[in-house]
């Protein structure tokens, strides 16, 4: 017993996911570096603090555009089978999440703009319970669709109201 | 049934005296700042308060016209909204709780409110189905019809059998004796208020709420009406009296008004919220709890959907050897407002006697409510202390450097400093409540120092699981382990485990479940996170 652990899902999401997670914290970088230029241009004074902010946050911004995505995909990761969907997630805060398919409510794939240039879409599996959401981000369309027919297909074939 | 039961049907007409009256009372501060203003103050300020007071009392009314409502034998239908029209439906086999209200005004003219809780735990666009107001005999008749159906016994064996495993053995010990009508249904009582149970009132701090509530009361009453509090004669003598006083005499006296104040109002909110406490178990397959002095209260609880209890016992009360017993179920979600006094089921009670009715209730083992329970060992011990001492410490710190480079008043760290004991002594009770078992079809788990939960969770009840692990933990070798519920707080946490310790409980919890991905026996890196490799081989492009 005290060497049982979890493994880690079989598949990866999509290598694109890494793409898009980049751009997605680059904007919000962008966002707050072009406040700072703003800044900067409009109101003259203490220009070499400014700068040396600017720099800082330039730094952190590349820092975190290259790490995270690289990070995070190693350590997504989700998994379906006919009885369970299981995915884990986290980096600092490691999460595995695990819900039956015969308790399943609802499976809803969403795309937002991003998402959609990048060709991705995520699903999100909910239970009757608040507390369990299991969701799956940056999987490839087609992927998706398949994951969430499947599971759709599966959740109906179980009986009951689920609770 | 009869084919009167697909009629629409309106509510009490004597809601149009109440309504009027209730606008009124909740704008009671601003009328009375009014009178109390006159005249002087000018302008159209008041006026604009009366002419809202007016529209909404118009608008209240009209919700008698709107509202209807009609049972049918599959489903529970309410219209209402004057612009904007809905219909809500709720499927009968869906109905999980009926709760039955009756203030003060609604008791003078013979009414009472129902709610109807479903399974829906998202409560997007509020769902609910509430009634206010129905006549007391027709919402009585009403929770007949909608929990004690004459079929309900037979639909409850159809939905049981074809949902997914089988009921606990636990929930279908009470199992009603199929198709007896509920007038013949037999009703066991399983507790009931006793007068000295009172003395728990002073230790429950419902209290301090009520000294919010007057509070807040005053000062808007005061603000409404240009009221300056100093300048009232008696409060005027008081405080300078108060102000005559040294510090720690000044302190001392304000703790012990606010102590007695506190311990009277909670002990009147005690007698007004459970005199007449009932728990009864019908056998229709369904618990009652009937309380209240002024304003009364029925819930009923399907017990089929009963998933377990928490038993609860708060830091005063538990000094004094109290507890109370909440219901984990679906429908009544923990922790909400009025809600929270839905799933109450039994009120600050002596533990001996809230032990026992939890199992009578429960219908099992005693052990699921005060056996004894896996301690979660010294690593859990070591985190509760870092977790309490590390903040107070940080705190400390910071003070000192401010307090040395800037002008930050020294009783910020000494503060600091003189709240360490306690901290510690708070970390080594929470360590102490740690605690967890499996016993009879039951995930016990129990938690906190300063409100300390135990809570006894139905496998069957157990929707999925989460096992989360931050940085820290992880270095610990611990993880927090949460088993989600569609009932009470929607997911129960066994806080600070050892992973293999986890995995063995999510594993009975829901037998086959978690085979596929558990790793057991062979020695096997854990997923990797920070730094190391990818423990599956997979080329990872560079970015």
């Amino acid at each position: 017993m005290e060497t049982t652990t979890l493994r880690p899902p079989q598949h990866r999401v999509s290598p694109t996911a890494r793409w898009y997670w980049a751009a997605h914290a680059a904007v919000g970088w962008l966002v707050l570096i072009a406040v700072q230029v703003v800044w900067l241009i409009a109101d003259g004074g203490d220009v070499p603090l400014r700068v040396a902010g600017l720099v800082a946050t330039g730094v952190l911004a590349t820092a975190h555009v290259v790490v995270m995505p690289l990070w995070r995909y190693q350590v997504h990761r989700w998994e379906a089978t006919p009885e369970a969907v299981y995915t884990q997630s986290g980096w600092f805060r490691q999460e595995w999440r695990i819900a039956p398919v015969s308790r399943i409510q609802t499976v809803d794939s969403a795309r937002g703009p991003l998402e959609q240039l990048f060709r991705l879409a995520n699903v999100t599996v909910t239970t009757a319970s608040a507390a369990g959401p299991v969701r799956i981000s940056g999987l490839d369309r087609e992927t998706a669709q398949r994951l969430v027919d499947e599971l759709t297909a599966n959740a109906q074939a179980t009986a009951g109201d689920a609770t | 049934m009869s084919a009167t039961v697909t009629d629409w049907r309106r509510l009490s007409p004597r809601m149009l005296v109440i309504h009027p009256i209730q606008e009124v009372v909740r704008a009671a501060p601003a009328l009375l700042g009014l009178l109390v203003a006159g005249s002087s103050s000018g302008g159209h300020g008041p006026l604009w308060s009366l002419v809202g007071v007016a529209i909404t009392v118009l608008l209240g009314t009209t919700r008698w016209f709107t509202t209807t409502y009609r049972i049918t034998p599959e489903h529970v239908q309410v219209r209402k909204g004057l612009l904007h029209r809905k219909v809500l439906t709720v499927p009968l086999d869906r109905v999980r709780t009926v709760d039955v209200t009756s203030n003060i005004l609604h008791r003078v003219l013979g009414l009472a409110r129902v709610e109807v809780g479903t399974g829906r735990s998202d409560r997007k666009g509020g769902g609910e189905l509430k009634l206010d107001a129905l006549g007391a005999p027709e919402a009585a008749h009403l929770r007949v019809e909608l929990l004690h159906r004459e079929n309900r016994t037979a639909t409850a064996a159809t939905t049981a059998a074809t949902a997914t495993t089988a009921e606990g053995p636990a929930a279908d010990a009470p199992a009603a004796p199929v198709a007896i009508p509920w007038q013949a249904g037999v009703e066991t009582e399983l507790a009931a208020l006793r007068p000295e149970w009172i003395r728990f009132g002073p230790f429950t701090l419902s209290g301090l709420i009520t000294v919010g509530i007057i509070a807040g009361f005053v000062s808007r009453l005061a603000s409404e009406g240009n009221v300056n509090l100093g300048q009232i004669t008696p409060v005027k003598t008081t405080l300078g009296w108060f102000g005559s006083l040294s510090l720690p005499v000044e302190i001392a006296t304000a703790v012990l008004v606010l102590a007695v104040f506190v311990a009277v109002a909670s002990t009147l909110g005690y007698v007004l919220a459970f005199w007449g406490f009932r728990l009864t178990r019908h056998s229709s397959g369904t618990l009652h709890v009937n309380r209240g002095l002024i304003t009364t209260r029925a819930t009923t609880i399907e017990e089929r959907r009963l998933r377990g209890l928490e038993f609860s016992e708060p830091l005063l009360l538990r000094a004094v050897r109290g507890a109370r017993l909440i219901a984990v179920t679906t429908g009544l979600r923990v922790g909400q407002g009025a809600q929270r006094g839905g799933s109450m089921l039994l009120p600050p009670a002596p533990r001996g006697e809230a032990e026992s009715v939890a199992v009578r209730v429960l219908g099992g083992d005693a052990a699921t409510v005060s056996g004894p329970l896996v301690p979660h060992g010294p690593a859990a011990r070591r985190r509760r202390f870092t977790r309490a001492l590390g903040v107070v410490v940080s705190w400390i710190v910071v003070c000192l450097v401010l307090w040395e480079w800037s002008d930050l008043p020294a009783w910020t760290w000494v503060a600091g400093l003189a709240l360490l004991p306690v901290t510690a002594l708070i970390a080594a009770d929470r360590y102490r409540s740690l605690g967890h078992a499996l016993v009879a079809g039951h995930l016990v788990t129990r938690w906190g120092s300063l409100v300390r939960r135990r809570v006894a969770l139905e496998y069957d009840g157990i929707i999925g699981w989460n096992i989360e692990r931050s940085f820290f933990q992880r270095r610990a070798g611990l993880v927090t382990l949460t088993a989600t519920t569609a009932a009470g707080r929607q997911g129960y946490r066994v806080q600070d485990v050892a992973l293999a310790e986890a995995i063995r409980l999510a594993s009975a919890g829901s037998p086959g479940l978690l085979d596929p991905f558990v790793s057991g026996g062979t020695p096997r890196p854990e997923p990797q996170v920070s730094g190391g490799p990818p423990d599956v081989a997979q080329p990872l492009v560079s970015g």
